[in-house]
């Protein structure tokens, strides 16, 4: 995959670094202002969870072509303890660090493509993709 | 980055300028709170225009401020929220339920002053200190 760009996660200010590259990467793949700030607000869902529950982590930006459309894949991992019941966590209102429980499952609705792997004790690994049709 | 807040009139106004952290956010809720006391504002207004993205944290601290400064006496208004930030909160699932907001400071301005006539008309407005 050409041109990753890598965010190391660790502090309050890292999730406002990671969201505003994947705005600027999202208008350079052609991304509407409308589709940056959903691709930004999905970011900081979950780059603030990597921070909420494992402290330490990244977000890893990448542009793919795949026919005629274009996508953004965001990746964010850590290593921190993981995630015992993904699909409770994709519930709406589920949170174990006190917020609003809608990180994930907003994240999710704002995103076309939305995959979460997570083991307890090695940690967890959001991927999510967002695509536009070129010539349309 | 610290927001600044400017006192006019009975209203402490926050004009956020641009990407804020989540320190920033909670930054801002205390200091709200703290002036509204310091100043006996009436009303506050934050204005968000320049906000890039209204995330989970960001709508929690806003309404936190607002129901917050409501306990110490004081209407609150977010005024500014872009169309495409508004996009992405209803899609977040993200609600600003029990909190005003007006399309600008214009707008937000209006809004606290027919707040404060109602008050007054409902006789539970506070005495003018003049």
């Amino acid at each position: 995959m050409a041109d990753e760009l890598r965010i190391p996660v660790t502090a309050d200010v890292d999730v406002v670094t990671a969201r505003q590259r994947g705005r600027e990467l999202a208008a350079q793949a052609g991304f509407s202002s409308g589709d940056q700030t959903v691709i930004a607000a999905a970011i900081s869902e979950i780059a603030r969870n990597i921070l909420n529950y494992a402290k330490r982590g990244e977000v890893l930006l990448s542009v793919v072509t795949n026919g005629d459309r274009q996508g953004v894949i965001i990746v964010a991992r850590d290593q921190g303890p993981g995630i015992p019941d993904v699909q409770r966590a994709l519930e709406d209102g589920y949170s174990t660090s006190g917020g609003l429980g809608l990180g994930l499952p907003g994240a999710r609705r704002l995103m076309d493509d939305f995959d979460v792997t997570s083991s307890v004790g090695t940690g967890t690994t959001v991927t999510m993709k967002k695509w536009r049709h070129m010539n349309a | 980055m610290e927001v600044p807040i400017l006192k006019q009139g009975h209203y402490l106004i926050a004009s956020i300028q641009s990407a804020l952290t989540d320190a920033d956010l909670s930054q801002l809720r205390e200091a709200l709170i703290e002036r509204v006391g310091k100043f006996r504002a009436r009303g506050v207004i934050v204005d968000v225009t320049a906000l890039d993205v209204m995330d989970s944290f960001a709508v929690r601290t806003l309404r936190d401020i607002a129901h917050m400064a409501r306990l110490r006496g004081s209407e609150t208004v977010i005024v500014g929220i872009q169309p495409e930030v508004a996009f992405a909160m209803v899609q977040l699932g993200l609600t600003l339920k029990g909190v005003s907001t007006a399309l600008d400071l214009e707008e937000g301005l209006l809004f606290l002053d027919q707040q404060a006539k109602l008050r007054i008309e409902r006789g539970s407005g506070r005495i003018d200190r003049g």
